[in-house]
């Protein structure tokens, strides 16, 4: 007897068999967004390219443009020709183009939604989506409840025992503690929390995969990975773009709630968590909300944080414009573009261990990195001329872009004279792995397909990352302006500052 | 890069790669594992290469390809070492090896072995009669042949059957993972009926198709057809037989499948035959032994065999292990 647990063709010893996703529909509101013709709709075709979407897959698009499904159709293929990973099948193509569709209208018209009931209708008979959706919302905070809302009002959010409704968010998951209850309310009066998938892309990025691997497979740095030998840890997030036209949606956000609460806090979360009991969403969740509930700021916030606007300068050979020349943006504003923040773990493993956490735009390269900053050997059995090249040992988990591991340690530099200089090991993704790599975007949607929640934080760990983030947002609201930086600097000059306080330095990435 | 090493010695061509890494620059060191061809030297030693280059964009590896020449020529050894561009993102030595070395290809093997790293042999064409008593053979953890490029394809799988050791695989298997992830992700979905009875039908000489029989005779545990089809390259189709109604796989072109399924409409998906470096590049990636390609050779004794003209003889269940 076959059951969805016991299926004669599955075999667990049988690693070949990828899980294709079973019959579904992707429908997507917001269309004509960057986001979804650069990353969704490439995503979706490697994905199918990969043989993982189901036979029949549909997607949908919803936006207020006048077009027809075949309008719509050119828009995803351009997407796709220009921004796919994979090589272009037309035999993919002509399989995946079946199952495009589109409706036309605004978000705050019921009848746009009726025509998307009658749409997904029709889908389930011709395509066989077997009343299977997901929703993905790429649209602005501000019509998410709108949407919701409708789709609450049209019935399309309506489970039953074996059709499934999914809905995807992004970020910002709310602005505050209060508004991102608000928000985790309104979703989950329409979807029930399992329905809900909020996209971090950044964890489905291999590299903080592989976060766990390396931590939890390996003998060798589990047991370094502790308050004993570990001085401090430093998180870094840094653009080297500026906000270009995204002034509107950047302006009263800032760096802090863009990218600490979600990006940072999540990498922070999976370096620093103990051991899940497995790798089942449940365990992983439960270890990360633990890591997250004992997370908090380290003040006084006027010593242990640092934020700043950039000004225009010289940027890799191109004059670029400061923050307030971009327009768009009040002349007072006191939106950050550049956050650094102090931040303790108060549990046995991480007590006295500062983790520091930055991101900022218009910095002197893109990169996310973690860095892992271990202490001095306690003795040294050198003369002090000996190791004066000698800085402190590093472990360092390269997000992007060129993922891969970095240790950096002492080593004898050839010569007669015994002399200690730092040197390095590296570990490439590129070099172990190329190619196979997929983009984040297609591990999340396919997960989301799926049902497979592992890689999505759910709103405790939302509510979390508040609570953590928001003394710091209050201080920072009634207290002074941000600090000016030179674009293609490293930030303003109280980040430095405030990491000397206690003799240490950023690392430049 | 190419650098031609006319009648030289193993330990020669260690130091020119040693050399070639310190004045090209940071060459990488990162290779993943140790990719050892062994071909005939001829125009399909090139192919074999090419394939295992852009493999190697997902694997990055050494390649040793050992190319025997002709038997009766004095014994020497030519090596060719490829870096950069001409080596995707591997490192490529060719050892053209003649007389009584070709015999030894191993030896010559030994020395050019990444420290640590697994080994994986492939043989294109011409594999030996029980690959893990081939010299080379042994030296791998990973032993890759392809019934498809034998003379005989359907006897192939005899012997493979009956030479297999954990370790083992063949192209003929790869070939298949498309079909069996259709077919099982079928399975996934309701009514979860038992399955009563199994067809596979494609082309005489199909190995994979005969795989395919034996993966579902085994995991299924029913008697399963296997039908010649004259009309398609490669396997035609698959039908899973229910009681409410056949899942059924069809793919005339070797291009695009039609997939049938009771309750659901008819649909088309892309099924292509695969390229030999998508299938080496998946065989790479897995250096653990492979139970259920052991399981499957087991079941191509469960298979009847349908051959209503041609093959009569063979109309009879074939029973790999006993043939001769």
């Amino acid at each position: 007897m076959s059951s969805p647990e016991h299926n004669p063709l599955r075999d667990p010893r049988d690693k070949r068999l990828p899980r294709i996703a079973g019959p579904a529909g992707l429908t997507i509101f917001g269309v004509t967004g960057d986001l979804s013709r650069k990353k969704l709709m490439p995503a979706i075709y490697d994905l199918s390219n990969r043989g993982l979407l189901p036979p029949g897959f549909a997607l949908t698009g919803v936006a207020r443009r006048e077009w027809e499904n075949q309008d719509f159709g050119d828009v995803v293929y351009e997407a796709v020709k220009e921004n796919a990973r994979t090589p272009f099948h037309q035999a993919v193509w002509d399989r995946l183009a079946e199952g495009i569709r589109f409706v036309s209208g605004s978000f705050d018209d019921p009848g746009t939604f009726e025509r998307l009931s009658r749409t997904i209708k029709e889908l389930d008979e011709e395509r066989g989506t077997g009343g299977n959706h997901a929703f993905y919302l790429s649209v602005p905070p501000g019509a998410f409840q709108t949407v919701l809302t409708n789709l609450s009002h049209s019935g399309l959010a309506e489970q039953t025992e074996d059709e499934w409704r999914r809905v995807v968010i992004e970020k910002p998951f709310g602005h505050d503690l209060e508004s991102a209850k608000e928000l985790n309310r309104t979703v989950n009066e329409v979807f029930p929390e399992d329905s809900v998938f909020r996209i971090d892309h950044y964890l489905g990025k291999e590299t903080v995969q592989n976060i766990l691997a390396l931590r939890f497979a390996n003998q060798l740095f589990e047991p370094l990975w502790n308050a004993h030998y570990v001085d401090h840890v430093q998180i870094t997030m840094s653009e080297d773009i500026g906000l270009g036209g995204r002034a509107g949606y950047y302006d009263g956000i800032g760096a802090a709630r863009d990218v600490i609460q979600n990006h940072l806090l999540q990498l922070l979360a999976l370096t620093a968590m103990e051991e899940p009991l497995s790798f089942s969403p449940g365990d992983l969740r439960a270890e990360k909300s633990k890591v997250l509930s004992a997370t908090k700021p380290v003040g006084p916030f006027a010593q242990t944080t640092a934020r700043g606007q950039y000004t225009g300068g010289w940027q890799g050979g191109q004059q670029v414009p400061g923050l307030h020349e971009e327009g768009g943006f009040a002349s007072d504003s006191k939106t950050e573009t550049f956050a650094a923040i102090t931040l303790e773990i108060e549990n046995r493993r991480w007590a006295g261990v500062p983790f520091y956490l930055r991101t900022g735009k218009r910095l002197g390269r893109r990169v996310t990195e973690i860095a892992v900053v271990f202490k001095r050997a306690p003795h040294l059995p050198f003369d002090d001329t000996m190791t004066e090249e000698l800085g402190q040992n590093a472990l360092v988990i390269r997000v992007q872009p060129d993922e891969g591991v970095t240790m950096r340690f002492g080593a004898k530099v050839p010569g007669t004279s015994m002399e200690v200089r730092d040197v390095t090991m590296d570990f490439g993704y590129g070099h172990s792995f190329t190619e196979s790599s997929p983009e984040a975007y297609e591990r999340l949607l396919l997960d989301v397909l799926l049902g497979e929640p592992s890689l999505f934080p759910v709103n405790e760990e939302v509510e979390l990352s508040w609570q953590i983030l928001d003394p710091i947002l209050d201080y920072w609201a009634q207290h002074g302006y941000p600090e000016k930086y030179k674009a293609g600097s490293w930030g303003p000059p109280s980040a430095e500052t405030m990491l000397a306080r206690t003799g240490r330095v950023w690392r430049r990435p | 890069m190419i650098v031609d090493l006319p009648s030289t010695t193993t330990s020669q061509v260690n130091k020119k790669m040693v050399e070639l890494r310190e004045s090209g620059g940071a060459v990488a060191l990162g290779r993943v594992l140790t990719l050892v061809i062994v071909t005939d030297d001829s125009s399909e030693t090139e192919q074999a290469i090419q394939a295992a280059n852009e493999a190697s964009r997902e694997h990055p590896a050494r390649v040793i390809v050992v190319a025997k020449g002709a038997r009766q020529a004095a014994a020497r050894l030519d090596a060719q070492i490829r870096i950069g561009g001409d080596a995707g993102a591997s490192e490529v030595v060719v050892l053209r090896v003649y007389g009584e070395l070709a015999e030894e290809g191993a030896a010559s093997v030994v020395p050019l072995l990444l420290p640590d790293a697994p080994v994986v042999a492939w043989w294109p064409n011409d594999s030996p009669e029980y690959p893990a008593k081939d010299p080379v053979g042994e030296l791998a953890h990973r032993r890759i042949t392809d019934a498809a490029a034998e003379p005989d394809p359907i006897d192939a799988l005899g012997a493979r059957t009956r030479s297999y050791v954990d370790g083992d695989t063949d192209l003929a298997w790869t070939r298949l993972t498309s079909w069996r992830a259709l077919l099982a992700a079928a399975l996934d979905q309701p009514p979860f009926e038992p399955i009563r009875g199994a067809t596979v039908s494609g082309e005489a000489d199909s190995p994979s198709t005969d795989l395919l029989a034996g993966w579902l005779a085994s995991s299924l545990d029913i008697p399963v057809h296997r039908k010649v089809n004259r009309e398609g390259p490669g396997i035609v189709s698959a039908v899973l037989e229910r009681p409410s109604g056949n899942v059924e796989v069809v793919r005339p072109d070797g291009k695009i499948g039609y997939l049938t399924q009771p309750g659901q409409p008819d649909r088309r998906v892309a099924l292509e035959r695969r390229a030999v470096r998508d299938c080496l590049a998946e065989e790479l990636r897995r250096l653990g032994p492979d139970e259920i390609y052991e399981s499957t050779l087991r079941g191509l004794s469960e298979v009847v065999r349908e051959d209503p003209d041609e093959h009569a003889e063979e109309s009879e269940p074939v029973s790999a292990g006993q043939q001769s």
